[in-house]
């Protein structure tokens, strides 16, 4: 069981991620949004959604680079173990209160206020309380962390996140010993990859970053040269 | 010189009967679709009121169109592109749902299903969104009617700025005006410049200013961008809509829905052709007054050898060249100089342009003798201020606002003395800088107004631009998808189920 969650799960949801968002991008590109709910209730959206994003995407970029960073630039770079613990217990800790407030503040408004409910998707609903759950387990986690801080049991996760993504077969292994909660959050993450095809969340795969090297303002559209 | 075309539209606000054909006929074409039920792409307000959505001009308030830096550069309003991209999560400038009014419709069902009662049954207000009963309807789309509602309210009316407005809350000096609007296809568009995927576009063959549907993530920053308020985000698709300026039937050079079904008339379609090059520099200009003769100066004049080169060499069709000399639209920014650009102060340069109305002649009765100069009434003693009408058209520059209130004046005059007294008035006639030919085409394309003399709408040659034979079997006008509906049951990535808020009938 331990194997397949942590062996080979990841394979299947990360598999599922990447296709299925390609074929929605392809073949429904009408239903790719953000669905912003701001425009029919502006109250708890505008302190709640920044929160909840900026708190979602320090998370993001802070588990990208400590997991999947190999240990040896770590080690060149003279960051510690438990020096490398210690920023990820602060960091994280602080994102994570963000996200939770505004979580907090979004799901309030999704369950109870009466338009926002009316005209929410079963998966708008759902993918904001799993992150809800997710990033409340997350948080459970630093209490674990606090026990160990020399930073050896992190390290278990960078091998793991690092085998995963170097089709090491012993994978799993590695973290067959951490606390249940640690799993639990993983197993969340995981899950939380698999539905992102079917969700909201692919919005975040067109960040409109290219908007600030676009040239000028404008935009004309010609039909010349199209024959 | 870089020559595009683009069908402007002209709306002679002195014949608006306020009757709401447009927006009817429009509405029933374009947004009878969930999501879109609050949206009305065309719009007629009664003025001086605050409006469609609440107080739209006020761009203190919304932060639509341009701002003008120190160094003579241009950003939206709402902020250049790192700032609009840092209110992704939230955008502080997007009016809500309540600003427009919250759609609703009525119990009809239980007017017919009612149990027997004391009372008779009634048909409750029902909100679009929720599904629910609404105790009470706030807003509507068009709440000001006829002056519904008392004056302090609706005195915020943005057109005052600068006019002593307590004297017109008073029942003898009270005034008012319809004020259709669409969206204005800009030369210089803040919507397209705000959107950070790139999903809005601006024709280069008719201007028409379109979103694609595939395109657009719903980030629902032209929303604010838009002065006129235009931009209607779908709260059921996701997607922000617009006016598409009946696109479809412009290719086949038919009159928008909203012209060709206007009874009063007042609508006018024709080419203008442009120089692209100045756009920049016309929207620019440091003086909010000056942006008026600045985008006249945008104009190509069609009549020039130079610029019909110019035009053909741009590959513009030589039947859009010759549409664009007997263009109504032409004729009356440019030659008769009657119509303006509505808020031309937002700097976004519109193409659908407002002839000013006439009014009856304030005081007149009391005063015994009507003010005039050379037997014509003065356009100060109109009922509808000059400043007012300013402040829309022309960023408050009185001029050019009296001169086509003088012109039009002159046009009755002129007509009065040839049919009634059989006279020939030339002395009208050169009083307000026109000669005896120019009214007469005046009167025949503003007060006759025939079908051919309104709409001069070359067809766009898509034969040029794509080919027929792959388009066979195609589905016409769709959201996305090909011919699928966009929804077919069951769907996998989740778009909400139907919901029908009224409970039944529908």
């Amino acid at each position: 069981m331990h194997e397949f969650l942590f062996g080979i799960y990841p394979y299947i949801a990360l598999t599922v991620l990447a296709i299925g968002s390609i074929v929605r991008y392809e073949r429904d590109p009408f239903t790719w949004k953000s669905s912003s709910s701001q425009f029919l209730r502006r109250k708890q959206l505008i302190m709640g959604s920044i929160l909840f994003h900026v708190g979602v995407l320090a998370i993001f970029g802070g588990h990208l680079v400590g997991l999947l960073t190999p240990l040896a630039i770590w080690d060149a770079l003279g960051v510690s173990h438990g020096a490398k613990q210690m920023i990820a217990i602060l960091l994280g800790g602080t994102a994570g209160i963000a996200m939770l407030a505004g979580g907090l503040m979004l799901a309030h408004r999704r369950l109870f206020d009466a338009r926002i409910r009316a005209r929410s998707s079963f998966a708008d609903t759902a993918i904001l309380l799993m992150l809800l759950v997710q990033v409340i387990i997350g948080l459970m986690t630093i209490v674990v962390s606090l026990g160990h801080l020399d930073g050896h049991e992190m390290t278990k996760f960078m091998h793991w996140a690092g085998g995963i993504f170097t089709f090491d077969g012993d994978a799993a292994s590695y973290i067959a010993d951490v606390n249940i909660l640690f799993k639990l959050h993983i197993f969340f993450g995981l899950t939380i990859f698999l539905v992102f095809p079917f969700t909201r969340l692919v919005h975040m795969l067109s960040v409109p970053v290219r908007y600030l090297w676009r040239p000028g303002y404008q935009i004309v559209r010609t039909r010349k040269g199209k024959n | 010189m870089k020559v595009r075309a683009q069908i402007g539209m002209v709306l002679n606000l002195d014949k608006c009967i306020g009757c709401h054909t447009c927006s009817v006929t429009c509405k029933n074409v374009w947004t009878s679709r969930d999501g879109v039920e609050y949206a009305w792409f065309n719009n007629v307000e009664t003025k001086p009121g605050i409006g469609y959505p609440k107080d739209w001009e006020n761009q203190k308030r919304w932060n639509g169109g341009w701002k003008r830096t120190k160094s003579g550069k241009l950003h939206p309003k709402q902020g250049s592109k790192w700032r609009i991209l840092a209110n992704i999560f939230g955008n502080p400038d997007l009016p809500e749902i309540d600003d427009f009014y919250e759609p609703f419709d009525f119990d009809y069902d239980h007017l017919k299903s009612a149990p027997e009662m004391n009372a008779f049954p009634t048909a409750r207000p029902r909100s679009r969104i929720t599904g629910e009963q609404m105790e009470k309807i706030e807003w509507g789309p068009n709440w000001e009617e006829i002056l519904g509602g008392e004056f302090e309210k609706r005195s915020k009316d943005y057109n005052f700025e600068g006019v002593q407005k307590e004297i017109y809350g008073e029942y003898e000096n009270t005034f008012m005006m319809y004020l259709p609007r669409l969206c204005e296809h800009c030369l210089n568009p803040t919507c397209v410049a705000s959107c950070p995927s790139g999903a809005i576009y601006k024709r280069e063959d008719d201007g028409i200013v379109l979103i694609d549907q595939d395109k657009c993530r719903g980030w629902r920053m032209c929303v604010s961008g838009c002065p006129y308020k235009k931009i209607y985000y779908n709260w059921e698709s996701g997607k922000s809509e617009k006016c598409t300026f009946c696109y479809p039937r412009i290719e086949s050079g038919l009159p928008t829905v909203c012209s060709e079904t206007c009874v009063g008339r007042i609508r006018y379609l024709g080419v203008m052709l442009y120089d692209a090059d100045k756009i920049q520099e016309a929207a620019s200009v440091e003086n909010e007054q000056e942006l008026y003769d600045a985008q006249l100066g945008v104009f190509l004049d069609p009549n020039d050898p130079e610029v019909q080169a110019a035009a053909r060499e741009e590959g513009i069709p030589e039947a859009w060249v010759k549409s664009a000399i007997e263009s109504p639209v032409w004729k009356m920014a440019m030659d008769w100089k009657i119509a303006f650009p509505l808020h031309p102060e937002y700097r976004t340069l519109p193409m659908v342009w407002y002839i000013p109305p006439l009014s009856p002649i304030q005081n007149a009765a009391e005063a015994g003798a009507i003010s005039s100069k050379n037997n014509m009434p003065d356009v100060q003693s109109l009922r509808i201020p000059v400043k007012y009408l300013a402040n829309m058209l022309t960023a408050g520059d009185e001029a050019p606002v009296v001169t086509a209130l003088e012109r039009m004046l002159a046009m009755r005059g002129y007509m009065r003395s040839k049919t009634v007294d059989g006279v020939v008035d030339l002395g009208i006639a050169k009083q307000v800088g026109l000669t005896p030919l120019q009214i007469e085409d005046m009167y025949k394309i503003m007060a006759i107004a025939d079908y051919e003399d309104r709409f001069k709408v070359p067809t766009t040659h898509r034969e040029q631009v794509e080919d027929a034979y792959d388009m066979r079997g195609g589905c016409g006008f769709t959201d996305g998808n090909g011919c699928s509906t966009g929804s077919s049951g069951k769907k996998i990535f989740g778009s909400r189920k139907f919901v029908v808020p009224t409970g039944g009938a529908r």
